[in-house]
């Protein structure tokens, strides 16, 4: 049974928060629990909680019995420490700590060497070095907007082809993946096609075609072009994206391959993909693209993490608050003072968290069968296991 | 000797933390009476036509407002398919060829693709409209805002036209890369930096400093965004951290008010205080991180009600030790 079936069944019998209204509430403890989920991804906008989330969920797997690789990117610095991604060796180390029968590996993507072992991996020798040597590589490795979400699942494909499949025996048997941090959501779902069609492109094609074919290829446009080009750039700078365009050339294919291949995994029922979100406008538009775009995919989603909800306390409202505030000023003692300070802290909460609703309530209007999860605000950052703990299980309780 | 006042303002920042806001504010606190105000989008994301609620800005120049002391805020959404086109007819008059180039996918190769160059064309851009001048031979714009990358790209991003210098050795490529670099690196630019008092973003911050000044780059202010006020005072948060507000008293007070008829309220009053007052403590410590850092802070409120074009002039009035540098009567 697919995660978005599983959440279904399991929503029709409990009801959830939402802001006030009620909707599926998201359970990672199934999710993690059922042992045919294979794959979580965690995506969102920048700077949701991303990392945090997928930490928390491996973390909390691991500690359920489950074998778990988790593939960060960029994670903060104390959080990477305190799971001791010190080594920048671009595999997966196992992380001290970790309680429970199963078992926690992590690593960091290293996006630039992730590009050059494939190539190292795809090509010979002598090819290697000359693609690994030339300036638009170097750049196209380390700067295209792209790489990252690209090198990202070129590694989930790398972990997953290790995990060895359908399971029995092998290293891991979930991985949990962290996703770049991306203005847009989709950049992760949109990168490898992206690349694949620079590889493809009309003008990569016509730079190939003296290495590959006849030279009445060399339309007079071209020639117009090229020499537009050496205009332009130099003819040294041509010289070299045609060198490194010939020499990539054969790795193309194998490239797109595999990025089909993971794209065909993303898709698979083993699959949940948690969609992460704070509740501001751009985050929670975002993760409405995003949404959608699964839909259209047909990826399996296991739900929203509404992350850093401001939590109120108590059932008074903020203007009601602000109004108390004032009474209890009049007393004009120390006590009272800071009583009314705090009433006014409570209305400022108060006051945050109704705008937060109503944009909870406006995705849950639009996407009813989409399980969610608020995650309050932690008072303090999360950097270590302890924490991740804490988030874990908030991942699992109704906010 | 007074230097002369900076002309091009770059926000960057870590994403999120307000980049488009702040570079939106800092250009209203600019357009000072009879001052002209170009802000500039690198991103193409149309977050200016957005916070200032208008259609997809074109790649044209216009004007979205009125500043703070009466001058007028301009709007540029720099695309770089765009850019190219015009830098091609401009440099070139490569007429039949550029048309070519488009048919060929060039253009869509160059922007979107190939490295460096979408960079490229963005920074000479800015430059174009830094330097330009009227008939009389006066600046067009008396200040250029660009809400820039953010601090993970930004020194890449300004310096890509070093690469540039690196592979186009001769020729006008390399003149034109010189001259934005020098640009770039000199008095008339300042590189603002947002950020929010959290541990992550303020070691970005601290990083991106180190970065820009290690490779030359004008670093200005540190805008710190998002900050949080309270109605607490020192002795108050001291009081609620250490437990010496307990919930008896506060409990006594809310009654002596009238208000004891919300059961649970004085507990929760003061487990929110811990919250708040917990949060405080760690801005305060990011605080101290970022006065440590040689440069000079701003604070920017956290607006509660978000942030709309009237929002903006408020914030712009947070942001004028920074427009005042340029001002010529500083
Ligand atoms: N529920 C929470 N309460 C408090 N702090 C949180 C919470 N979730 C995440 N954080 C903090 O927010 C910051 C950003 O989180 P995180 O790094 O996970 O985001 P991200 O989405 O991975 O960001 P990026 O897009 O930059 O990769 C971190 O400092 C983290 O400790
Ligand atoms: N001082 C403020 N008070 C309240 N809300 C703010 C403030 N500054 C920014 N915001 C809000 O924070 C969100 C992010 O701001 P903004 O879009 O300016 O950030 P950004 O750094 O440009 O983001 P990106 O990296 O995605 O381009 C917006 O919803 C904005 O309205
Ligand atoms: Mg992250
Ligand atoms: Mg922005």
């Amino acid at each position: 049974m697919s995660p978005q079936r599983r959440n279904a069944d399991r929503g029709r019998m409990v009801r959830g928060d939402g802001g006030g209204s009620s909707v599926l509430p998201l359970d990672v403890d199934a999710v993690i629990g059922d042992p045919t989920t294979r794959i979580v991804v965690c995506c969102g906008s920048g700077g949701v909680g991303k990392t945090t989330t997928a930490a928390a969920i491996a973390l909390r797997a691991a500690e359920q019995g489950r074998r778990v690789c988790v593939l960060t990117i960029d994670p903060a610095r104390r959080l990477a420490q305190s799971m001791g991604l010190t080594e920048l060796d671009n595999v997966p180390r196992p992380v001290e700590g970790v309680g429970g029968t199963g078992s926690l590996d992590a690593m960091m993507l290293d996006m630039k060497r992730t590009f050059d072992e494939v190539v190292e991996a795809h090509a010979s020798a002598d090819k290697a070095r000359t693609i690994l040597d030339n300036p638009f590589y170097q750049a196209l490795s380390s700067s295209f907007a792209g790489t990252q979400e690209y090198m990202a699942m070129e590694k989930l494909g790398q972990l997953y082809a290790e995990q060895g499949g359908s399971g029995g025996g092998s290293r891991w048997d979930l991985i949990v993946v962290d996703t770049p941090p991306s203005r847009s959501a989709l950049d992760f779902l949109d990168a490898p096609e992206r690349l694949s069609s620079l590889l493809d492109g009309r003008f990569i094609k016509l730079l190939l075609a003296p290495a590959r074919g006849p030279a009445r290829l060399f339309s007079a446009g071209f020639g117009i072009v090229t020499s537009a080009l050496n205009k332009v750039l130099g003819a040294q700078v041509l010289t070299d994206v045609q060198t490194f365009i010939a020499a990539f050339d054969t790795l193309f294919g194998g490239f797109r391959q595999r990025a089909e291949a993971t794209y065909a995994l993303l898709q698979a029922p083993g699959t949940a993909f948690c969609v992460v979100a704070v509740p501001e406008p751009d985050a929670m538009r975002e993760a409405t693209y995003f949404v959608d775009r699964l839909s259209g995919e047909k990826m399996p989603l296991a739900g929203l993490v509404v992350n850093r909800v401001t939590e109120v306390a108590g059932e008074l409202d903020a203007d009601g608050a602000e109004v108390a505030a004032r009474q209890v000023e009049d007393a004009d003692d120390e006590t009272s003072a800071r009583v009314a300070g705090l009433l006014r802290v409570h209305a400022s909460l108060g006051r945050v968290r109704e705008r937060e609703d109503r944009l909870r309530r406006r995705f849950a209007a639009a996407h009813p069968s989409v399980p969610t999860i608020a995650v309050p605000a932690l008072p303090t950052d999360v950097h270590d296991l302890d924490g991740l703990r804490t988030i874990g299980s908030l991942l699992t309780r109704p906010a | 000797m007074t230097t002369p006042p900076p002309r091009l303002h770059v926000v960057t920042g870590k994403g999120g933390t307000g980049k488009t806001t702040v570079a939106a504010a800092l250009a209203m606190a600019l357009a000072g009476e009879g001052r002209r105000v170009l802000l500039c989008e690198a991103e193409g994301r149309q977050g200016i036509a957005r916070l200032f609620d208008l259609a997809p800005l074109p790649y044209e120049e216009r004007r979205i407002a009125v500043g703070r002391g009466g001058g007028q805020v301009h709007a540029l959404a720099i695309d770089a398919e765009s850019a190219l086109i015009e830098y091609l007819d401009m440099f070139y008059k490569l007429g039949r060829a550029g048309k070519a180039l488009d048919r060929f996918g060039i253009i869509d190769f160059a922007t979107t693709i190939a490295p460096g160059v979408r960079d490229v064309l963005l920074t000479g851009k800015v430059y174009e409209a830094e330097k330009r001048r009227d008939r009389d031979g006066r600046h067009v714009y008396d200040a250029i805002v660009l809400d820039a990358p953010p601090t993970g790209r930004i020194t890449r991003f300004l310096n890509v036209n070093q690469e540039v210098a690196g592979l186009a050795k001769v020729g006008p490529i390399r003149k034109q890369a010189d001259a934005i670099m020098s640009l770039l690196h000199s008095r008339r630019t300042k590189i603002h930096l947002v950020t929010v008092l959290e541990e992550m973003p303020v070691q970005e911050t601290s990083d991106g400093i180190a970065e820009l000044s290690a490779s030359g780059l004008p670093v200005g202010h540190v805008l710190v965004n998002l900050v949080r006020t309270s109605p607490l005072d020192d002795a108050a948060r001291k009081a609620v951290l250490a437990g010496h507000l307990d919930a008896g008293a506060v409990g006594d007070t809310l009654a002596a008010a009238g208000l004891d008829g919300t059961p649970g309220l004085a507990d929760a009053l003061l487990a929110e205080g811990v919250a708040h007052v917990e949060r405080l403590d760690l801005q305060d410590a990011q605080r101290a991180v970022l006065a440590g850092a040689d440069h000079p802070v701003v604070e920017i409120p956290f607006l509660t009600d978000g942030v709309d074009v009237g929002a903006l002039y408020e914030l712009a009035g947070h942001l004028a030790p920074v427009a005042g540098s340029t001002e010529d009567d500083a």
